[in-house]
């Protein structure tokens, strides 16, 4: 049996030049649904279905996109949730967080907190679906990857460290129909009293010198930073000084 | 100068001589006091200046006190500083900082975020705490001058892991009993950002999240992938970007530990299988966690091979073995190379020049393996072994490889067991 998997997509924008695009992370989400069910993946957007970005989605391979028609300064949630829960899916995707609006990557925490879902954050693969259970692989930094098992339904938030999305082609793009359905209007209340303005430059942080005397400022300003008095084996037998190597790595659990 | 103490009869008969014009001068003088001048004026007396010296040559202090002791050995020896304690014996809120802890150890990220907590407290006013809440094996022992005035510790072997489910649920608990004003996150790949969006649903809230810039009052935060700056009341639950406050350095805390006993946890959909083996060498050399790096003092080049497949580490090279041709340009660390961000890293071979150092900046852990016990990675490293590369990187393997059979045939074992 097939199982039934949403993809939610959402309008990106790139990082130079700020246009708007296919977001990378929602690309892989997409691609990962098409890896797990092919054409029997639904690809779902809660905004504008005039939007040209979704036809960079439906280039993918998609026949069709679902759209919940709303307004921007509405609440995405609200309509998402109302819809999932009509659809009974067994996975829904997502990326980790959008490029574009608030970007706290709560969406899918929302949902899965109304649905009574279980999340799984940073999916780098879905490898197996078996006996209602998903076996994942989850994106930890530093390249490190987690096993772990999740029962269906779930939601997972795809990682940059994902497959990567596959070309957009223009023509299909165009053909792919888009079916508009009207979402849930509740306007996003809290939103509407925040200001926006343009992301500043951060200051760097300086390194402060606390120091009372003349004495302290020039040594501060002339010491070389104190090299930890690490512990130096000299004298000791091969076997020591391996050992005390060995110890080391595993006391930092780099040696599983 | 002799140690002979000369007598001045004059300046006697004229302290003797409570009548004598001189007298207040010279009483003055004796006891160290002002002198004034005919005109009235303070006058410095140049012999009362400084003190005798060790060796009988007068010395005169001009750096106040601050120079080293003359005592001892010569090394100026740090004397340890004992930071004012601050104290909150009954705190009528708490902020709750859920550190990252990676590697058991806060991370400066956690820091500046407990420092900006002590900010929140300072501007809301009356009598509030910081509060630690770290979950599982905990390596860190300066909580106290870090800024943690209470510490929640958490060690039921059900957080351990990948168990984001069980650990929500936990805090959820805690935020029922303890007044909570605000809970600050890191805001993190390292499980922050996951855990604070889980309790923000969970309680319903809606978090600041990309915070950089916070008051008590409002907040600003990066918005639409970092090209928007959001402002907003500050709200209960907050996710924090790096260097978002100062650390706390001038100040020792209690970090005394608040039990909570019997956290009722739900069965979770999540089950943990464990890390996965991951090729060492596809990780990229930036942000690989273990690297083993050769240097010009490596001759066995196959053995330094098979050393990092087994150590499981990424391969890492010194400027002269990439220019000799053993490794591949892409694995040179250094200024011109990578700069590297490991927690460990085993330098064999490898003396340090500057070029090279600056590239390990960022490193907790270096290891040395070196015949030169003087060379800069020595001063460096936080062990270093001085010998044979070769013969220590073949019993260093040995024992790895005892330790693997040990732990596969224990689990074989348990698994017999079970």
């Amino acid at each position: 049996m097939p199982h039934k998997i949403i993809s939610l997509i959402s309008v990106g924008r790139h990082p130079q030049s700020g246009r708007a695009r296919r977001s990378d992370q929602d690309g892989r989400a997409v691609e990962l649904g098409l890896k797990l069910s092919g054409s029997q993946l639904e690809v779902v957007h809660a905004g504008d279905s005039e939007e040209p970005v979704l036809r960079q989605y439906a280039g993918m391979g998609l026949a069709e996109i679902t759209i919940l028609e709303q307004d921007q300064s509405m609440d995405a949630v609200a309509s998402l949730s109302t819809y999932l829960a009509s659809r009974d899916a067994d996975i829904v995707l997502t990326g980790v967080r959008s490029e574009s609006g608030e970007s706290s990557g709560m969406v899918p925490y929302i949902l899965a907190e109304a649905l009574g879902w279980p999340l799984v954050a940073r999916v780098a693969d879905i490898v197996e679906i078996k006996d209602g259970t998903a076996e994942v692989l989850l994106a930890l930094p530093r390249g490190q990857r987690r096993a772990a098992t999740v029962k269906l339904p779930f939601i997972a938030t795809i990682d940059s460290a994902a497959q990567e999305a596959r070309q957009s082609a223009y023509g299909p793009g165009l053909r792919a129909n888009m079916v508009a359905q009207s979402g849930a209007n509740e306007l996003d209340e809290l939103r509407a009293n925040w200001s926006e303005a343009p992301a500043k430059p951060r200051p760097k942080r300086l390194k402060m010198v606390k120091a009372k005397t003349a004495a302290d400022r020039f040594k501060a300003a002339t010491a070389k930073p104190a090299g930890g008095s690490g512990k130096v084996m000299k004298n000791e037998s091969t076997e020591e000084k391996a050992q005390a190597i060995f110890d080391l790595l595993i006391e930092e659990k780099v040696i599983r | 100068m002799s140690d002979i103490i000369r007598r001045d009869p004059r300046a006697e008969w004229i302290i003797r001589n409570r009548l004598h014009p001189l007298h207040d001068q010279y009483v003055s003088q004796e006891e160290g006091g002002e002198i004034r001048g005919p005109s009235g004026i303070i006058r410095k007396f140049p012999h009362k200046v400084g003190f005798i010296g060790p060796n009988g040559v007068k010395r005169i202090d001009r750096l106040k006190g601050n120079a080293a002791s003359a005592t001892g050995k010569r090394s100026s020896a740090t004397q340890e500083v004992q930071l004012p304690l601050h104290q909150i014996s009954s705190p009528e809120f708490y902020v709750v900082v859920v550190p990252d802890l990676v590697g058991g150890r806060l991370t400066s990220h956690d820091k500046d975020i407990l420092g900006l907590a002590h900010k929140l407290i300072s501007e809301h006013g009356g009598q509030g705490a910081v509060a630690a809440l770290c979950f599982g094996e905990v390596k860190e022992e300066h909580f106290d001058l870090a800024g943690v005035d209470r510490l929640i510790h958490l060690n039921d072997p059900a957080f351990d892991g990948y168990a984001p489910e069980a650990r929500v649920q936990a805090l959820a608990y805690v935020d029922t009993q303890l007044t909570v004003k605000h809970w600050l996150f890191p805001d993190s790949v390292h499980g922050g950002a996951d855990l604070g969006s889980r309790l923000a649903a969970k309680l319903g809230e809606r978090p600041a999240t990309q915070a950089w810039q916070v008051t008590a009052e409002q907040v600003v935060c990066r918005g639409a992938s970092s090209s928007l700056d959001i402002s907003r009341a500050m709200p209960r639950i907050a996710m924090l970007l790096e260097e978002c406050g100062d650390a706390i350095d001038e100040t020792r805390h209690e970090a005394s530990s608040i039990e909570f006993a019997d956290i009722p946890l739900l069965e979770g959909h999540i089950v943990d299988k464990g890390l996965m083996d991951v090729d060492p060498n596809a990780i990229p050399l930036a942000e690989a966690e273990f690297i083993l790096s050769a240097g010009n003092g490596i001759h066995n080049w196959d053995q330094f091979h098979q050393a990092a497949a087994t150590l499981g580490a990424t391969e890492g090279a010194s400027r002269v073995a990439v220019d000799d041709g053993f490794m591949p340009r892409i694995r040179q660390v250094g200024a011109t190379g990578t700069w590297v961000t490991a927690r460990v890293y085993i330098a064999v071979g490898i003396s340090g020049a500057i070029q090279h150092m600056q590239g390990i900046g960022q490193v907790d852990k270096v290891v040395a393996i070196n015949t030169d016990a003087g060379c800069d990675m020595v001063k460096r490293a936080a062990l270093s072994v001085i010998g044979d590369s070769e013969e220590i990187l073949s019993e260093l393997m040995a024992l790895v490889n005892a330790h693997r059979n040990q732990a596969s045939s224990e689990s074989e074992e348990n698994s017999h067991a079970a």
